[in-house]
């Protein structure tokens, strides 16, 4: 374990199944959690908010990316941002979004949430290490 | 401030590890990961330079599970060293800055 724990927050802008991005950046958050570090926020912009779709299938021999990051959130509460004008556009919506523009259904994955591009700029400002995962 | 740079793009397909090593300073780490690994091969188009930019004093690692998921084990310039995903995070908390080159 690491003697002087650091607060890292991630940003994710690939797409899984395109880029290698989501994986890396999974691996890293794993990586440092084990040490000891603590992990903030991992923000997820331009493709890489296709990692937040639940109605997404990968085959059964393959990682679930959305899934193994809804747990990793659920086991060391950490934040699952999603940037709204990336996931409108490409068609991620939660529930409220979905009312809000008459569409007929939500897909946005247990554990995520859509906010703003000012939470970027925040995880930046208050975390120790920001990194950047591109696509 | 000494930066961590990490490159995540083929050298033999872009140029961002030719950008990165001309900004390099000496105490800065080079990371290759993804399929930035290419750049550890001694074929690689920028491999002089980053033999000159590691004398120069800048530590050059390559990620290993990305080195093997190529099939490049035993195929690296000396001058890079494997890291593991653990390695990653360690050379991220102990250098201030990380930037990404992608």
């Amino acid at each position: 374990m690491v003697s002087r724990p650091l607060v890292f927050s991630l940003a994710v802008y690939g797409a899984p199944f395109s880029a290698q991005a989501s994986q890396t950046a999974y691996a890293f958050a794993k990586a440092l959690i084990d040490v000891g570090h603590r992990l903030e926020r991992v923000f997820f912009y331009q493709d890489g908010i296709h990692a937040a779709n639940v109605l997404a299938v990968p085959p059964q021999d393959e990682e679930n990316l959305t899934e193994a990051w809804h747990s990793l959130a659920r086991e060391h509460q950490v934040e699952l941002v999603v940037c709204i004008a990336a996931a409108l556009r490409r068609g991620l919506l939660n529930g409220e979004e979905a009312q809000r523009y008459g569409k007929p259904a939500s897909n946005l994955a247990p554990g995520f949430e859509i906010a703003g591009l000012g939470q970027l700029l925040e995880a930046a400002v208050t975390s120790d290490r920001l990194i950047t995962f591109g696509a | 401030m000494s930066t961590l740079h990490t490159v995540n793009k083929s050298p033999f397909s872009h140029s961002t590890l030719a950008s990165c090593l001309s900004i390099c300073q000496p105490g800065d780490a080079l990371l290759l990961i993804e399929d930035g690994v290419y750049g550890a091969l001694a074929s690689s188009p920028q491999a002089e330079q980053l033999r000159a930019v590691h004398a120069k004093g800048v530590r050059v690692y390559a990620l290993e599970p990305d080195i093997e998921a190529r099939g490049l084990v035993g195929r690296r310039l000396d001058e890079v060293e494997l890291s593991d995903y653990a390695g990653f995070v360690r050379l991220s908390s102990e250098l201030r800055c990380v930037q990404s080159w992608y």
